[in-house]
């Protein structure tokens, strides 16, 4: 069986489509779009003019089109429908009262939202489409003052903290998606951790994209005051339709004087067909302050899905002696196309940066780690090291690293590896001859390949990493 | 166990093996001896299965089945084992997850009840103690930064796990010094029973003096030129190759035994 | 803001005019000329916006608007040998601002190796062919706006010819002297080299000037190997403080070629060299190996590009940089292994070694892979390491000594690959005095 039949028989089990009465603004983006989804969002008029400024300034913007490894054909952006919400009761007094049709669709995704079947340990909130559906441990978490609510509750309730931090650590007009997201995002999840708390459970949204023509436009901002820790968890997926849909996401993280912040990724939004058709474009600004003094970020992304993935979670190490952490796994397959990787700008003394990015290739997909470790002159004694490794399944994918060292200070010291391999015959035999299945022994090689980063997620999420890859590639060699 | 008939085998086109017969029964110990570029390690890849290998003509019965027809793991499952003359590193999979996928599988394969982690540790500790392998080789990747030594004796743990029906073993004492030969050959002896063969594929008579054949036979050209008892081995530590060889061109295959 | 007629394109044209009517060539020629001028009308200087020249800003080197220069210079052969080596003295040829100038040239040791004006050569009955096939071929100025100048002024130049069988004993040094009189001159060198089928030999190019005075080198060196050929090259460049030196070396290689180049990068103000290797012959296999050793107020850019085309290619490469005062670097490596490009063995150094504060650092070590197998790139910023310090302190060597005899041995590891004694040695001068007169900074 060829590589391309056996991966054909795959199914994407997170396909479905739920039936549900939606509340739908026209298509289009204009001044009246914002105003009317700030509205629908009761919102505020500092929190409109945000958005307005962040149209305005999007509107003097290009798309990013010349430097990633990515073709894909234009984006009309006019022809998106930047708000799709579940109709429901403006306000829930508990989570029973969440549509059963919701609760049903996360439960198949392994996401069960009532008080009942809670996942233990794990606080999660679920946005579909649109919007923050429910939030679980909300009052759990309350007792240990840590805030963990959609982003719209978040504006309504904690508009100091949310005007505070909201844009500090990416500006409005970073870039053109974050410009995008800026101005019509619809919902996403705010998380605060007090002074010297450690989050008891686990915190973690899950992302649902349900309407065909919808984009999803999401927030996250995490908060993490002195000396505080909280591991923070995203899965996303979406149903498989024959047309692109955008997700412009912006993730912000802000760790203070000796606090740290794990935030983990298993990212599964709909790749498209063997052919490339269809799939999620997914174009994400992540990016975590390490504003204190010995704070830490952490990130760790293990990307299987979307059609097309722009993203480069990275740290600002501020603070001295702070600590940023990028581990990333990539996998493409089929016409997938990834262009992924990290930023870490050192600015404080001592600080340090560590990049482990796997990069796997297989079918006719484009697999890129992009990455820029930049020291300022005044970041003494910084410490960068990276290590870039692909593997390549297959004879048509290919493998890239474009990775920027830019140095300016004579104290420090920056690594950079990176090897490009493939599985190869000889070790698919010897497993092979031991008397392991084809399928099992790249599925086998591919964990050790990726096990650095795997060893870096929490349990849960290792589990569904490993399983996830392996179906994803089985049967890609021979 | 094992028949061996008219067997061609080439590799990028190029025959290596031209006709070769070879039958091998239960509790039996065969080397298969010769000079350099004779055929022998393509004779164990063959068996074992090796893609780049093809078969070109001839046939192999293991025992009554076509091996040929069977996929390298499915030799290995059904008792097929070659120890590599240059085993494979394989980063990040330790060598215990290995081998306890290697075992299982096996057990799936005939009906039997898989091992957790826990009591495949326990076999596991005992069956390294055949190779007198440390514990700390169990939770390093599979080879990786191993010496030669270090390989070889994995190799070796690996077929008392897996307690193979027949084991080839390619070239197993090549780059060893004696204690490590001792331990090798000594493993392999362990394993050594009435329901079980093993093929030595070797260029020296050194190991031949750990691990005792019963038959030995020379491979020259892609043929067995000559077969005898152990004594054979001693006559070609001795003497070399050449005058089989030369024997062999002159008779044009008159040296092959009757069988 | 800048007006149509301050462009300096239009000067450009003028001077390029000016230079067809001196130098009428046949019709082949002056296509290839006219369509080079064309590609830079249209592309100008690179600017930072485009991704190659991110790190390197030409923008006050086109607004100087340096002109090809007319005169010629007046050197005698003793001002010309006084740039060979003891290995070279009878084997070495001058370009003066980019002319070859055969009277002050020693071509005694060459034998049947051929070296001819270019420009002569496109028009020789012997040589047109060739040049006709490969000139302007690996070097592309479609997209190069330099290169695009220095292909629309081909008015000399040189071509070497290494004929087929031929193992050339004597190093061949070419050198070109830069001696503009006035400031704001642009010389344009150009060079063909072919090593026909199973030939061998060292070619040694040495960039140099006399006086202080500010230039603009915008050299073109395109090197064709055919199956089986063997090239050792060395590229010294040691361009006046002053100066901007724009090179660009294009290599191709035959099936079964061997080629193995060595860059020095020590002068100039603004150094920028192109280094190119392409292979789309089984077989063959390159070191591109390189040392830039930038002081104050310097910048030194290399950008290669290694393209494995076809399967069976090896190519190895090790780049180092010493950085000194508010001197600053940049390297670019890519390593392109094209779809089908299978059994590719590529391996990519860069190493970095800033001493001072001030000193700034851009490198991007970066690898293309459409095939599969095994590939590397390792690029690295650091300082020396403090336990190798300590050691020679321990030996009772003073620190600062220590440091100067750890750079050096740095360096060596690139130094030492040249295989020409009296190079090895000047250059280990080089890189000592520079670091020396850094210590007595230092104090």
């Amino acid at each position: 069986m060829s590589t391309a039949e056996f991966l054909g028989n795959k199914e994407y089990k997170y396909g479905f489509v739920t039936d549900i009465e939606s509340d739908v603004i026209p298509r289009g983006l204009t001044e009246d779009t914002i105003h009317v989804i700030s509205q629908k969002k009761n919102e505020p008029a500092w929190m409109l003019e945000f958005r307005l400024k962040a149209y305005r300034h999007w509107l003097t913007m290009t798309e990013p089109k010349h430097w990633p490894n990515l073709k894909y054909p234009t984006i009309d952006y006019q022809d998106i429908i930047y708000y799709s919400a579940p109709k429901q009761k403006p306000t829930l007094a508990s989570l029973d009262e969440v549509d059963p049709e919701l609760l049903k669709t996360f439960e198949k995704l392994g996401i069960p939202l009532t008080e009942q079947k809670q996942l233990a340990g794990v606080a999660v909130d679920a946005v579909f489409d649109s919007v923050s559906v429910a939030t679980t441990y909300k009052e759990k978490l309350k007792k240990h003052g840590v805030i963990f609510c959609s982003f719209t509750e978040a504006i309504k309730d904690y508009p100091e903290l949310i005007q505070k931090y909201l844009g500090s650590v990416v500006p409005t007009n970073d870039n053109f998606f974050a410009a995008l997201n800026s101005a019509v995002f619809s919902d996403g999840s705010f998380c605060f951790i007090p002074k010297g708390v450690r989050c008891p459970m686990e915190l973690s949204t899950y992302f649902r994209i349900n309407n065909s023509e919808s984009g999803q436009f999401e927030r996250t901002l995490i908060v993490a005051e002195e000396g505080s820790h909280v591991s923070y968890l995203e899965g996303c997926t979406a149903p498989k339709f024959d047309k692109n849909q955008l997700h412009a996401a912006v993730v912000e993280l802000i760790a203070l004087d000796d606090a740290q912040i794990k935030y983990s990724t298993v990212q599964n939004w709909y790749a498209g067909d063997e052919e490339g058709r269809g799939g999620i474009y997914n174009f994400v600004t992540k990016r975590g302050k390490c504003a204190g003094r010995n704070s830490k970020i952490s990130w760790t992304q293990v990307e299987t899905g979307s059609a097309i993935t722009w993203k480069y979670p990275s740290c600002i190490l501020q603070g001295d002696n702070s600590i940023g952490e990028f581990y990333s796994v990539a996998l493409t397959n089929h016409a997938q196309q990834a262009d992924t990787g990290t930023k870490m700008i050192h600015l404080g003394k001592n600080t340090r940066s560590t990049i482990i990015s796997k990069g796997i290739a297989a079918g006719r997909s484009n697999n890129s780690y992009r990455g820029l470790v930049k020291v300022m002159p005044k970041a003494e004694n910084a410490r960068n090291y990276t290590q870039c490794d692909s593997m390549l399944i297959g004879s048509s994918s290919g493998a890239n690293t474009f990775p920027y060292i830019e140095v300016m200070n004579d104290s420090s010291s920056v690594e950079h590896e990176a090897s490009t391999s493939k599985i190869s015959e000889e070790q698919l035999f010897y497993l092979q001859q031991r008397g392991i299945s084809s399928e099992d022994a790249v599925s086998l090689i591919i964990n050790g390949f990726c096990k650095d980063v795997f060893l870096q997620l929490p349990m849960e999420f290792a589990v569904e990493a490993t399983r996830l890859l392996g179906l994803k590639l089985e049967g890609s060699v021979g | 166990m094992l028949e061996i008939r008219n067997l061609h085998a080439a590799i990028d086109g190029n025959e290596i093996l031209k006709g070769l017969d070879l039958t091998i029964k239960k509790g039996e110990v065969h080397a298969i001896m010769g000079p350099n570029g004779s055929g022998k390690s393509t004779l164990a890849k063959v068996l074992a299965g090796h893609p780049d290998y093809e078969v070109t003509a001839g046939e192999v019965l293991y025992e009554g089945r076509n091996l040929l027809d069977m996929a390298p793991d499915e030799r290995a499952r059904e008792g097929v084992f070659m120890a590599f003359q240059y085993p494979i590193e394989i980063p990040g999979v330790s060598n215990a997850q290995f081998l306890r996928l290697a075992y299982n599988e096996k057990q799936k394969h005939f009906g039997r009840d898989e091992l957790d982690p826990l009591e495949f540790k326990d076999l596991l500790k005992e069956r390294a103690k055949v190779v007198e392998m440390d514990a700390s080789f169990m939770t390093r990747s599979v080879n990786e930064g191993f010496s030669g030594g270090e390989k070889k004796r994995n190799e070796i743990l690996q077929m008392a796990v897996l307690e193979p029906k027949l084991a080839v073993l390619d070239e197993t004492d090549s780059g060893l010094d004696i204690d490590a030969l001792r331990v090798v050959a000594g493993g392999v002896n362990q394993l050594q029973g009435p329901e079980n063969a093993i093929i030595v594929v070797t260029h020296y008579q050194r190991l031949l003096n750990y691990i005792v054949p019963d038959f030995v036979h020379v491979l020259a050209n892609g043929r067995i030129v000559r077969e005898g008892g152990k004594e054979l081995a001693l006559e070609l530590e001795e003497k070399g190759y050449d005058w089989i060889v030369k024997a062999d061109l002159q008779g044009s295959g008159a040296a092959a035994p009757a069988n | 803001m800048v007006t149509e007629l301050a462009k300096p394109q239009n000067n450009y044209q003028s001077a390029f005019q000016s230079m067809r009517k001196a130098k009428p060539s046949v019709a082949w020629v002056e296509l290839v000329r006219e369509s080079a001028m064309d590609r830079f009308e249209v592309l100008g200087y690179p600017t930072v916006k485009d991704e190659e020249w991110k790190y390197t800003n030409l923008a006050s080197a086109a607004k100087e608007n340096f002109l090809p220069l007319a005169v010629r210079a007046d050197l005698t052969v003793e001002d010309a040998n006084r740039f060979s080596y003891p290995e070279t003295a009878a084997s070495h040829v001058v370009l003066v601002n980019g002319e070859f100038r055969p009277e002050l040239s020693q071509t005694n040791d060459l034998g049947d190796v051929v070296v001819l004006d270019l420009f002569n050569a496109t028009t020789d009955a012997r040589y047109s062919k060739i040049v006709r096939d490969d000139l302007a071929r690996s070097a592309t100025y479609h997209d190069q706006g330099l290169t695009a100048l220095n292909t629309a002024f081909l008015q000399s130049g040189l071509f070497v010819l290494i004929p087929k069988n031929v193992a050339l004993k004597t190093p061949l040094q070419i050198t070109y002297i830069t001696d503009t009189g006035a400031s704001s001159q642009m010389t344009l060198p150009r060079v063909l080299v072919v090593a026909e089928e199973n030939s061998s030999a060292k070619l040694i190019e040495s960039f140099v000037a006399r006086g202080e005075q500010s230039y603009f080198t915008n050299s073109v060196v395109e090197v064709v190997l055919k199956d089986g050929a063997r090239l050792q090259h060395v590229r010294l460049q040691r361009e006046g403080r002053n100066a901007i030196h724009v090179g660009t070396t294009s290599a191709e290689l035959g099936k079964g070629s061997s080629y193995n180049s060595t860059a020095i990068n020590l002068g100039a103000k603004l150094a920028r060299h192109d280094v190119s290797v392409v292979m789309d012959h089984e077989g063959s296999e390159c070191w591109v190996d390189g040392l830039y050793v930038v002081g104050p107020d310097q910048h030194s850019d290399t950008h290669s590009l290694i393209d494995h085309k076809v399967p069976y290619c090896n190519s190895h490469q090790l780049y180092k940089g010493i950085l000194d005062g508010n001197g600053r670097a940049v390297f670019n490596g890519k390593v392109f292994v094209r779809e089908g490009a299978q059994k590719t063995d590529a391996l990519q150094t860069n190493k970095n070694l800033l001493l001072s504060p001030q000193a700034r650092v851009d490198t991007k070590p970066q690898l293309e892979i459409y095939a599969d197998d095994v590939k590397c790139a390792h690029g690295a910023v650091g300082q020396l390491d403090q336990d190798e310090l300590f050691y020679l302190q321990a030996r009772g060597i003073n620190p600062d000594l220590g440091k100067s005899l750890l750079t050096y041995g740095f360096a060596e590891e690139v130094i030492g690959k040249i295989e020409i004694e009296s190079i090895r040695k000047e250059l280990d001068e080089a890189v000592m005095n520079q670091l020396h007169a850094r210590l007595e900074v230092q104090g």
